[in-house]
């Protein structure tokens, strides 16, 4: 039954790096029948089945971890994040390899650990403080701080059972700040709950930044990598594939993301008095490429063609217009297929998208067609270009008859 | 596990709040709340009284037959809550075990600890009640305490070994269940060894070779009345060291088995 060969230490150097990680595997045995039970397992013995298969999760690991450094750690659900956290806080046992934790480590990775509904709010408060090793008399000291900042206090001789669920994370959030750990491991999934939490969360993380404590950040939003880590490693498959400065994660994050999704979409022809109109969208993982194909039943002059993407909630977040990128004028001919090629780079937010083709007199006057929705690509993403005001996309033309 | 850490500060806080929690749910929600917590041995007394030595008129030749048997029930009571709710501990606790790192013993200890709290209070309804049935009290009763953390020791040994076992093997549990009802009748707590040895007395001998019975009948001797028949003054040779040998090796398996097996709880819960 030995299984085990790694060792996780602790020690305490202000010398040492805050963390040490050397060729990190671990793996775990996933029973493949139901063998919770003693019949089972003298059953597999007996018959020579193994009654599980192994998995593994992580596949050698090397990193370190400097005294006062803020590290975000990305990686897609299933690539041993999530395992890797629970090694570096003790809570599982690294199979292969060694992990030295230099200090103090307080793992925030769950909100309100050991709450339980069946007591009252204050009686879960010194509870929680316990496991943040606190004794009741540091936590009376503080215990009125705790319900201000949760802004619970009427609720503190209530059952947790009858707080919402955003009341518990929010206590559970109040008493967990108060930890002062030398290293902290923090799940971004912590920052759920309505607007006003999230930004208690982010001030907390910005906070912890400004007094340079050492942080070890999971998340999958690319905003916060680049607003708080000074560094990021991604993970995949159990292996670091980028260890670097943020924005160099982020981007192989995207990369990463948007891997083997391509689209291809195809929208009907539409048709007004003036124009024939049809378009195509091909989305990669490089680029949105939109092609446009008009066909005029009259000659046009003095006209612009103007494309819009909106997002599905109507928001626009980009606009192209002919007059402003050709300098020379347009002409169409009656009954002849023009073709408008435009290609984006592709940095567009996970959503919903929609195209609209607009083709106007110059001076916006006269509609010879309005084509709303003309074709429309899906992001299927978590992209490091989280915001869609600040950012101008990188785009080519062509128009071609 | 350096023995330094073993109970610093930290795991001194969190067992004396693990310890409170669970106090506080097993008594909530109920009426007369920590009551049941003396009830239950002293119920369990009247009805092994009423049958026992009443019905079937066991003990007659015992002097404070009574105040034998509640002694007896309330070390039984002991005993088996102390290993049900340490077997349990680590699976039902196995929240806190998945999500936090801290040393896993705290929570065996603080279940059994709810136990070792409830014992001492039917100890003082022992003695109360062994004072009102004319025992005599004596610098003996001092005996008692040894005698209760080898009964102890066993008990947390028993819940280390089993409760590491029952993570993989739920089946512990229900067979922990059958065991200790056979044992109730394995142990000397309604019928007196003396009626044992009556009939045979290899099986009299046998019988107080169990670390359970042997601790019953030392606190019984040094309680009630030292006409007890004890392992100590019945088996009489060599053989008496076997209890507390019994009693070592099953703490010191079931200490080895649960550090090793403890690295894997939290996966495996």
């Amino acid at each position: 039954m030995k299984r085990s060969f790694g060792t996780r230490t602790e020690i305490n150097d202000p010398n040492q790096p805050a963390i040490v990680v050397k060729n990190l595997h671990k793996s775990f045995r996933l029973p493949t029948e139901q063998s919770f039970g003693l019949k089972q397992a003298i059953f597999n013995r007996l018959r020579g089945i193994k009654g599980y298969k192994e998995q593994k999760v992580l596949k050698g690991l090397n990193f370190e971890i400097k005294q006062g450094e803020f590290v975000g750690i990305v990686g897609r659900n299933g690539s041993g994040k999530s395992t890797l956290l629970k090694i570096l806080a003790g809570t599982y046992y690294p199979e292969k390899g060694n992990v030295v934790v230099n200090g103090d480590l307080v793992p925030f990775i769950e909100l309100g650990v050991g709450f339980n509904p069946e007591l009252t709010g204050r009686e879960n408060v010194y509870m929680n403080g316990a496991l943040l090793g606190f004794s009741n008399k540091e936590m009376d000291a503080m215990y009125d701080d705790i319900w201000d900042f949760a802004e619970l206090k009427e609720f503190q001789d209530q059952k947790l059972k009858n707080y919402s669920s955003g009341m518990q994370v929010r206590l559970a959030f109040s008493i967990a700040i108060r930890a002062r750990g030398d290293i902290l491991l923090l799940d971004e999934v912590l920052a759920v709950g309505d607007a006003a939490f999230q930004r208690k969360c982010f001030g907390y993380f910005a906070e912890l930044k400004k007094e340079k404590r050492t942080v070890i950040l999971v998340t999958h939003s690319m905003e916060s990598v680049q607003t708080f880590c000074d560094r990021a490693i991604m993970i995949e498959d159990g292996k670091i594939i980028v260890d670097g400065s943020p924005l160099k994660v982020s981007k192989k994050y995207l990369e990463s993301n948007n891997r083997n999704i391509k689209q291809d979409n195809v929208g009907e022809d539409k048709t007004t008095n003036y124009i024939q109109a049809s378009a195509k969208s091909t989305v990669t993982s490089e680029s949105v490429q939109l092609s446009f194909t008009i066909k005029p039943k009259q000659k046009l002059e003095d006209f612009v063609i103007a494309v819009g993407i909106n997002k599905n909630d109507g928001q626009q977040i980009y606009r192209w217009a002919s007059d402003e990128k050709i300098k020379t004028p347009i002409v169409f001919e009656a009954n002849q297929s023009y073709k408008l090629n435009l290609k984006l780079a592709n940095y567009f937010p996970h959503d919903k998208y929609n195209v609209v083709l607009l083709i106007k007199s110059l001076d916006r006057s006269i509609d010879f067609g309005d084509f709303f929705n003309i074709t429309n690509f899906e992001i299927i993403s978590t992209n490091p270009y989280q915001s869609t005001t600040h950012w101008q996309i990188p785009e080519e033309y062509e128009l071609q008859s | 596990m350096k023995i330094p850490h073993v109970l610093n500060r930290k795991n001194r806080i969190l067992l004396s709040e693990l310890t409170k929690t669970d106090f506080k749910l097993r008594y909530q929600n109920s009426v007369l709340g920590y009551l049941w917590a003396l009830l239950r041995p002293l119920m369990m007394f009247a009805i092994l009284y009423v049958v026992f030595a009443k019905l079937l008129r066991f003990g007659g030749d015992i002097p404070h037959y009574p105040v034998y048997l509640l002694c007896g029930t309330t070390m039984w009571s002991f005993f088996t809550e102390c290993t049900s709710q340490g077997i349990q501990s680590i699976v039902s606790r196995g929240d806190l075990l998945r999500k936090i790192n801290f040393p896993k013993y705290i929570v065996v200890v603080s279940s059994t600890l709810t136990a070792v709290i409830n014992m001492l209070i039917n100890l003082v309804v022992v003695a109360i009640f062994a004072l009102i049935n004319g025992v005599e009290p004596s610098w003996n009763w001092l005996l008692v305490f040894p005698v209760l953390i080898e009964l102890y020791l066993l008990s947390l040994g028993l819940a280390f070994l089993l409760g590491s076992i029952n993570v993989k093997f739920r089946d512990i549990t229900s067979i922990w269940d059958v065991i200790v009802q056979a044992l109730f009748y394995a142990v000397p707590i309604i019928y007196p060894v003396s009626m044992i040895a009556g009939v045979s007395d290899l099986a009299a001998k046998v019988i107080l070779l169990n670390p359970i019975a042997q601790t019953i009948q030392d606190i019984r001797f040094n309680l009630i009345t030292t006409e007890t028949l004890t392992t100590w003054n019945y088996v009489a040779n060599p053989a008496v060291i076997i209890p507390p040998l019994i009693v070592i090796v099953v703490l010191i398996t079931g200490a080895l088995v649960f550090r090793k097996k403890s690295k894997y709880f939290a996966e495996e819960i």
